[in-house]
């Protein structure tokens, strides 16, 4: 259990050294994308002018504040509260995301499914898992929303964040085949008839 | 009791903003009972993480997730209370409209099938509005509560045969608490509608998942369940965001309603960690905030 100091964008072979139950702190720079724009850009032949090689995006929706463009606000919006939402929602996204734009990284709530995780292991990605619900507490690690593409779908839209130390986040799917989802769920699962026997329910 | 529609509007806005911002005492003492029970090490490392966001949400005066849901006020109108509903009704709805513009919150409602986003929290029966009555007579109370998608996307309803019985409803309950795993944002309210209608089981679950901590089944069997299923489900293993550990769920509430004699409808509803309501009561002596 390793915590590791990464700056964006990042390396394959960075990638490759992280573990399931590893912690890392991410550095720089942080893509915001959610279900709207990836339905745009997958299914809908959109494009973004971003160049997300290498880099981390997070399942999001932020909470924001339309201001005047300025150098602490060069997008024309100040952040208000910015938080994580449920990655499994967007499970078919994970491989176009890696093999055409070249993500690495992966930050959500809640975990991927077997098809993200074969695509991380193939192609060298991980998803970082952040606390759900814990925005407020993100937002201290937004130092700025430096840019904005796909504005149309706003709050949907695909954000660019300048962060400061954001983490610690926990390895939860890595490169190597290793998910705690997985485990959780066989070892839940597992439980199941024990749990029932002892409500008295009748074995079917 | 006459109700000035101008002060529902001004108190629509603010239950909003201060549900978002502010967890129910109830809730956080929740938190305080799971952490101290908590074995796994992962588990206590999150339940510490949302502790420490309900600090800072506190401290910068922010909200404490960035979802702010689906927007439901639930309304009891007192006997000597004197107000048109349809008025009430679309006072609540532009002081959601200006709580959203205004502060700003993100608007996180959409048309369901153009997905456009009108950027009020407000769309075709959006807020959602209940109203009921009391024989309190001079109050009038209105809950709000931003009921979060993560939790609202695993909402289920089965419609099991009195053959199956009991059995049917506890196996439904363990089934859907697995099927959720992380996705519902662990610890949980699970709220189980059992009898009814179809919708009124539904209905049922969704008073039980947001009822406070605490708070019992008011039917004698169904306060008993209540306490059966809230132990079964932590020994499930799915813990705090599906990662593992001991706090799955704060509690399993229950809501029930006669049913037919053919049926035993069962409906699961989850509220996630940031389990926010704020209530408003109007009495003659003015209005005064709670939970």
């Amino acid at each position: 259990m390793a915590h590791y100091e990464l700056t964006t964008p990042v390396s394959e072979a960075q990638i490759r050294q992280l573990r399931i139950d590893d912690t890392v702190t991410l550095q720089a720079t942080l893509f915001g994308i959610r279900d709207a724009p990836q339905i745009h850009l997958f299914d809908r032949g959109r494009t973004t002018r971003f160049d997300l090689h290498g880099h981390a995006v997070i399942h999001t929706a932020p909470n924001v504040k339309k201001v005047e463009k300025s150098a602490a606000h060069p997008a024309g919006y100040a952040p208000v509260c910015i938080g994580t939402t449920t990655s499994d929602r967007m499970e078919r996204f994970t491989r176009p995301l890696m093999t055409q734009y070249g993500v690495r990284i992966i930050i959500g709530k809640g975990g991927l499914r077997e098809d993200s995780l074969e695509a991380f292991r193939e192609l060298g990605g991980a998803y970082l898992a952040v606390v759900g619900g814990t925005a407020a507490l993100e937002t201290t690690w937004i130092e700025q929303i430096e840019d904005v593409d796909l504005d149309d779908l706003n709050p949907e839209s695909l954000w660019r964040f300048r962060i400061r130390n954001f983490g610690p986040l926990l390895v939860a799917m890595d490169s190597h085949g290793g998910s705690l989802y997985r485990a959780v769920k066989q070892d839940a699962q597992a439980r199941r008839a024990e749990v029932l026997a002892s409500l008295g329910v009748k074995a079917t | 009791m006459r109700i000035d529609l101008k002060t529902v509007e001004e108190t629509a806005r603010e239950l909003y903003i201060r549900a978002l911002k502010i967890l129910p005492p109830d809730i956080k003492d929740g938190f305080v009972r799971l952490a101290a029970q908590e074995t796994a090490p992962t588990a206590r490392n999150v339940l510490a993480t949302m502790l420490t966001n309900i600090r800072v949400a506190e401290d910068t005066d922010n909200l404490l997730c960035q979802d702010t849901g689906v927007p439901i006020y639930n309304v009891v109108i007192g006997s000597a209370v004197a107000v048109d509903g349809h008025a009430l009704k679309q006072a609540i709805r532009r002081g959601c409209e200006r709580a959203t513009r205004e502060y700003p919150l993100r608007s996180s409602v959409v048309h369901p099938l153009t997905r456009k986003n009108e950027h009020t929290s407000c769309g075709v029966e959006v807020p959602v509005i209940h109203i009921d009555y009391s024989a309190m007579p001079q109050t009038l109370l209105i809950e709000m509560i931003p009921k979060g998608s993560g939790s609202e996307n695993n909402s289920f309803l089965k419609m099991a045969t009195p053959a199956e019985g009991i059995d049917a409803i506890k196996t439904f309950v363990i089934d859907c608490v697995l099927a959720a795993g992380g996705k519902t944002c662990p610890p949980t309210i699970v709220g189980v509608g059992i009898g009814g209608t179809s919708d009124l089981c539904v209905a049922l679950a969704k008073r039980a998942a947001t009822r406070a901590l605490g708070s019992r089944c008011g039917d004698a069997e169904g306060a008993q369940l209540e306490v059966q299923l809230s132990a079964a489900v932590n020994q499930l293993g799915v813990g705090p965001q599906g990662l593992g550990g001991d706090a799955t769920a704060f509690a399993v509430h229950i809501e029930l309603a006669a049913t037919h004699i053919t049926m035993n409808p069962v409906a699961v509803n989850m509220q996630c960690h940031s389990a926010r309501r704020a209530t408003a009561t109007f009495t003659p002596a003015g209005v005064s905030y709670g939970f």
